[in-house]
């Protein structure tokens, strides 16, 4: 479904990402994780063509991005991305309208598929109630449902998210994170999810790709991935993993500076001791 | 499994909810076209020589139709209406209809809501154009165009081509760059034209009067030096109604849902910046017509392009047409610039509805 081969990207002289390799199936919840500025958006940035990579290819079902015209790879991706800009005079029906973009020639309107799409997105983001308000009077997380909706109004086998979950209570948290994982499920789709949130990610996603300083640092099941040596090298701090005891998948917490060592820590190499001090 | 308080069996079997589509009614459009057409037939109508309103009636219809309604009507009437008024009113609607439209395009295009067709430097290039038209004496004759109307076209487009290319940033052009070469490019022109118009004693005058702009000298034929470029225009910019609505989000989101950001942008931009030249080059720098119907339409009806851009026509046509009956009749016989008509009535009424709406319309 989705094949990043050596992919490297800059902005001008920063480099942002540095040869990633990940590939991601029909049905997979893939959760990016990785520090602030360690390259994550810029992968969703890459993927749907934003920014041209200085090296490697971005593959989405068979097709290198490149090679796809805009539309075509509006047709395979859809995109959540963090705190996008809304225009607040339309409605929240009027916005979610717009995911059908892709589907519909410059003189068409929307027809009768397109209502079908968009009713379905509406239900399964519980975003209904909400069509007929104006984008300015939604609070922040409403506003994200409706973005989430746009994309899935979409149809595309492909989704990327990023940062889903930013700005949400812990119940609308599980209930993003809970449709995503039923998309992957029911519907088919794969889904790469960029997750802050270390636990959150490992509770929901089927394997994770760590992501540190643009480079690809780890990658696989949440176990692997969020091993003490791994978030000891990647966040220089002092974390404390353990099992949930009703998934059994990593829960990460921070260990607050003056806490006693106790059991298993992973030590981060402090900012002093890097500096020689 | 719980989706949003609801179980996924529940979510996806929910009873159908119907979507309404959002409503594109057509009663304001209806609404807009008789307000033009009463305007059409003001316009026609009040003047120095008085006609009654009936005669007026009859001798368009019987223009449009062939058939002899006006008969029994004085000849000189029937020049008066036919040869005299109804040119400039026609040729008023359409430089109206023309600024609302590249208005309202300029204003989606930067989701900017100070934007106005003269954004990018097309006014400060179009009075250069016709400045150096002027103190350079010319006379020639191009495809029966005076040398003022092809600079002030030339001018125009010039300084908004320039401000294009200063704007690239590689392959893209950023709106906020464009803007500010626009802004830049065109205070460049504005000090040029005005060193010509101080150094260059009585001609001063033609230049500043042509900038002003109006419709003093229209004719049938003076139409063509607008529609050719009004209409081809006018259809594709209507077309990508839709698009103009995906593009309020974000360039990126517009990407991300398969618009080709940069190529419309330069298909919008480009058909908006030779409606407006061709618009200037006929009646000269006319302002707040471009800024206040877009968002006078907004206000009343609403931010959805695909009804925005026709009514801005409309509107803005009508809106020309009756802002240039004082303009002709207050200081009658001499004019005053319609610019000046536009501004002084058109402001305070915009205001009025800014205040009594207190939403967010763009």
């Amino acid at each position: 479904m989705l094949e990043i081969r050596d992919l490297t990207l800059a902005y001008g002289e920063r480099v942002a990402l540095r040869d990633v390799s990940l590939s991601l199936a029909r049905g997979e919840l893939l959760g990016v994780v990785g520090p602030n500025a360690s390259g994550k958006s810029s992968l969703i940035r890459a993927i749907t063509r934003v920014v041209a990579p200085l090296r490697g290819e971005v593959w989405v079902e068979g097709s290198p991005v490149r090679d796809l015209s805009q539309r075509e790879l509006a047709l395979r991706v859809a995109v959540v991305s963090q705190n996008p800009s809304l225009p607040e005079a339309f409605t929240a029906l009027e916005v979610v309208l717009m995911g059908r973009t892709p589907h519909l020639g410059l003189l068409q309107s929307e027809g009768r598929a397109d209502v079908a799409a968009v009713r379905r997105a509406l239900e399964q983001t519980d975003a209904w109630d909400l069509s007929a308000r104006r984008i300015g009077e939604l609070s922040g997380g409403e506003r994200q449902r409706v973005v989430v909706a746009r994309a899935l109004a979409q149809e595309t086998p492909l989704l990327l998210l990023d940062e889903p979950t930013a700005h949400l209570d812990v119940g609308h948290q599980a209930a993003v994170l809970n449709l995503v994982r039923w998309l992957c499920r029911s519907e088919g789709k794969a889904v790469l999810a960029v997750v802050h949130d270390l636990t959150l990610a490992a509770q929901y996603c089927d394997r994770l790709a760590m992501l540190s300083e643009g480079r690809l640092v780890a990658a696989g099941s949440p176990h692997e991935v969020l091993s003490s040596e791994v978030l000891a090298s990647v966040y220089c701090t002092r974390v404390w993993v353990f099992a949930h005891p009703l998934t059994g998948r990593p829960v990460v917490t921070p260990v607050p500076d003056g806490t006693a060592p106790a059991g298993q820590f992973a030590y981060g190499q402090s900012r002093l001791a890097r500096e020689g001090r | 499994m719980k989706l949003f308080g609801r179980t996924a069996q529940e979510a996806m079997t929910a009873p159908s909810l119907s979507v309404a589509l959002p409503r594109r009614s057509v009663w304001p459009l209806a609404l807009a076209i008789v307000v033009l057409l009463a305007a059409v037939l003001l316009g026609a109508a009040v003047g120095p020589a008085g006609i009654p309103l009936d005669a007026v009636v009859r001798i368009i219809l019987s223009r449009v139709s062939g058939a002899d309604l006006a008969g029994g009507l004085p000849r000189q009437w029937q020049d008066i209406v036919w040869e005299i008024r109804l040119p400039r009113v026609i040729l008023a609607g359409l430089v109206g209809a023309s600024l609302a439209l590249t208005g309202a395009t300029y204003q989606a295009v930067f989701r900017n809501p100070l934007a106005d067709p003269y954004l990018i430097g097309v006014a400060a290039g179009a009075g250069l154009g016709a400045a150096i038209a002027v103190v350079a004496g010319w006379d020639f004759s191009f495809h029966q165009m005076s040398p003022l109307t092809v600079m002030t076209f030339a001018g125009a487009m010039a300084a908004a081509g320039v401000s294009y290319l200063l704007a690239r940033v590689g392959r893209t052009v950023p709106v906020t760059t464009l803007l500010l070469a626009g802004v830049a490019i065109g205070s460049l022109a504005s000090s040029a034209t005005s060193y010509l118009i101080i150094s260059s004693g009585d001609k001063g005058l033609a230049i500043y009067s042509w900038i002003l702009g109006g419709f003093n000298d229209s004719s049938w034929q003076r139409l063509w030096l607008l529609v050719p470029y009004l209409l081809p225009a006018a259809v594709l910019l209507l077309a990508h109604g839709r698009i103009l609505n995906v593009m309020q989000l974000d360039e990126e989101q517009a990407q991300q849902l398969g618009v080709n950001v940069e190529r419309v942008k330069l298909l919008l931009i480009g058909l908006a910046t030779l409606v407006t030249a061709a618009a200037v080059s006929v009646a000269g720098v006319i302002g707040f017509v471009g800024l206040i119907v877009p968002h006078f339409v907004r206000l009343l009806w609403g931010p959805d392009h695909r009804q925005l851009l026709p009514l801005s026509m409309v509107v803005g046509a009508a809106f020309l047409i009756l802002a240039d009956v004082p303009a002709r009749t207050i200081d009658a016989p001499s004019e005053i610039p319609v610019g000046i008509v536009t501004a002084f009535c058109g402001t305070p009424f915009f205001l009025y509805l800014l205040r009594l709406r207190q939403r967010a319309v763009f």
